[in-house]
């Protein structure tokens, strides 16, 4: 292509995004991220994808954003956006990071997808004062309900991957989660459930509640 | 032109630039590492574009091993376009209608900023291996008291490939408050060993050629140009990749239908490897060569900070890009990661793009439209940072 034709063709000629784990569909998540985020914050994006959310985030909150992403083609379309993202894995590459150099890091459905959850969140916590992890929860009922009749590994309208070829290769319950959480000493200062609709499941609800019918959970969590 | 004449004329260059220079006499030498101050000395250089009222859209691009001054008009010597056209001129993604791009000569060069082939003021001679070695950051020691004749404070961006790209680093490093974003190209933060190797391979060509005469061949009225060329032969390789080498040439024969069982250019990439060998020694000073294989020899910016890469960018406030190609074997992706993660240590603003290509380190030069996208995005964020209008 030449250069001229690369200018004309706009963002026809853009490459298309990689494609991500956790749910598919519109990421409800990220709007209750979003607003866990304080104005002007310091945010390392882990997992960040086409760079939604940190656009978002720089726009609406003013946040000096940075991203990692594992798929070229997605950090390539983020840097043409004019985001400051790097390619990297959370595995491999989090350890470079100085501590709490953040005021928040965010891993949006993504940590299912590491192949070491619990160090990648230990780094999590160590580089930011708070960490915003949302993950798909594989107590929901569907999920539950899936294995117990087809006795087959649960693929789901959102959950569309079969075994074999899923980027999600520790998914875990909202419960399985919480646990993580006190293994690894970090407290969970706020949690939301999201049901399959979206909307967040009362507060008031007990956590069994949540591991039914939340279909993922955004948490935040500090050391 | 002949070939006589096009030699004739990349000497003049050496003392008599076409381009704009800028003489410092001696009353500011230029500081050495080598412990040493040149003085006088002279930087020639290409402007292109106007400096705005606030002097806040000046980007200095630093060139590679080979390249020069001229990146976005005809060469003087070659009558070529610039080497960088492709991405710097009006209505291109380093548009000269918005930026005043600046890109000089480097020292230790022979295109008019003060070299080995430069007249030496104390013998009237040419310098030859007189001059004391060139480091990178002599270089853009030499750069910065370019820039500060221009009035510039701080450059909007500082851009280059290669040894460019090195001089980048080193700008960030060194002159980091000076510097608001950096887009190191396909380089590292030190010369690799197997660097080293080719480049000594190349210098070991040129001075095992009698008409090197010990680096005074000008005086002699020779030139090594079977030397030099096997040299440019040499690291020419090292600038492609193997795809690209297969997809291009293959075991194709030139002008022949089958092999002469004997030792002339049977095939098409031995034709073209001599060709690139006897195109480099028209416009390029052997010595020269000397030194700027040598200058990024020499490079290792964590070597002061004992191996600690992050610590020779710490507290910087650069926003960075760094750039590598999937197919580079000379400065391969994990060397331009190593930056990367150092940046990150450091705290820094960093995106870094990997572009996937067969082109290998010579893609840099080349229309790599990833390459391009990346580069505007990246210099357009940079530009709503510094309050730049689009």
């Amino acid at each position: 292509m030449t250069l001229q034709a690369f200018q004309s063709a706009g963002t026809d000629s853009l490459p298309t995004e990689a494609p991500s784990p956790g749910l598919d569909g519109p990421r409800v998540d990220l709007e209750v991220i979003a607003s866990f985020v304080p104005q002007g914050a310091r945010v390392l994006d882990v997992g960040c994808g086409t760079g939604e959310l940190l656009e978002r985030l720089q726009a609406e909150k003013g946040v000096d954003g940075r991203g990692v992403e594992i798929a070229q083609r997605n950090v390539n379309l983020c840097v043409a956006r004019g985001l400051s993202v790097i390619q990297g894995d959370a595995d491999s590459d989090l350890v470079f990071y100085p501590d709490k150099a953040f005021d928040a890091v965010i891993m949006s459905q993504t940590l299912q997808a590491t192949r070491r959850p619990k160090p990648v969140l230990e780094d999590l916590l160590r580089i930011g004062e708070r960490v915003i992890v949302s993950i798909p929860n594989f107590g929901h009922w569907r999920v539950r309900l899936s294995l117990l009749l087809r006795g087959r590994m649960p693929v789901t309208r959102d959950l569309p991957y079969s075994w074999y070829d899923t980027p999600n290769i520790h998914f875990c319950t909202i419960r399985d989660f919480v646990a993580l959480c006190d293994e690894v000493g970090a407290r969970v200062e706020r949690a939301v459930a999201l049901d399959a609709s979206g909307s967040r499941i009362g507060w008031s609800m007990p956590w069994w509640f949540w591991n039914v019918f939340g279909q993922q959970a955004v948490f935040v969590l500090r050391q | 032109m002949t070939v006589a004449a096009l030699a004739r004329k990349s000497l003049t260059e050496v003392d008599e630039p076409s381009s704009p220079s800028l003489r410092f006499g001696p009353d500011k030498p230029l500081k050495l590492e080598a412990g040493v101050d040149l003085s006088p000395f002279q930087i020639a250089y290409q402007t292109y574009g106007e400096l705005n009222a606030q002097k806040s859209n000046a980007i200095l691009v630093c060139h590679a091993l080979t390249g020069d001054q001229h990146v976005a008009n005809r060469h003087p010597v070659t009558g070529k376009p610039g080497w960088w056209e492709i991405l710097i001129g009006p209505g291109r993604i380093i548009d000269t209608a918005r930026f005043f791009v600046v890109c000089a000569n480097v020292v230790g060069g022979c295109m008019g900023s003060t070299g080995p082939a430069s007249a030496n003021p104390a013998t009237g001679k040419p310098f030859g291996l007189d001059l004391p070695v060139i480091t990178v950051r002599d270089m853009v020691r030499a750069q910065a008291m370019l820039i500060d004749h221009f009035g510039i404070d701080q450059l909007f961006c500082v851009i280059g490939g290669s040894m460019g790209g090195m001089q980048v680093l080193e700008w960030a490093a060194s002159h980091g408050r000076r510097v608001f974003s950096a887009l190191p190209i396909a380089t590292g933060a030190r010369h690799s060993s197997q660097n080293i190797a080719f480049h000594e391979v190349g210098r070991q060509a040129v001075m095992a050629d009698p008409d090197w005469c010990g680096g005074r061949y000008i005086e002699a009225g020779r030139r090594p140009e079977k030397g030099l060329a096997v040299a440019r032969m040499a690291a020419h390789i090292t600038y492609l990749s193997e795809p690209a080498l297969h997809r291009k040439f293959g075991r194709s024969l030139q002008d022949r239908e089958k092999l002469t069982f004997g030792f002339d250019a049977d095939f098409q990439i031995e034709s073209y490897l001599r060709h690139q060998g006897m195109s480099f020694v028209d416009r390029f000073d052997a010595n020269s060569y000397l030194y700027m294989t040598r200058a990024m020899d020499y490079f290792d910016l964590a070597a002061e900070h004992e191996g600690r890469l992050a610590e020779a960018f710490s507290g910087t406030k650069t926003r960075f890009c760094v750039v590598s190609f999937t197919s580079d074997w000379l400065f391969p992706t994990a060397g331009n990661r190593e930056i990367v993660h150092a940046l990150n240590a450091a705290g820094a603003s960093v995106s870094f793009v990997e572009i996937e290509t067969d082109r290998g380190h010579d893609a840099f030069l080349l229309d790599e439209p990833e390459m391009f996208r990346a580069i505007d995005g990246f210099l357009r964020s940079a530009a709503r940072a510094r309050g730049l209008s689009a």
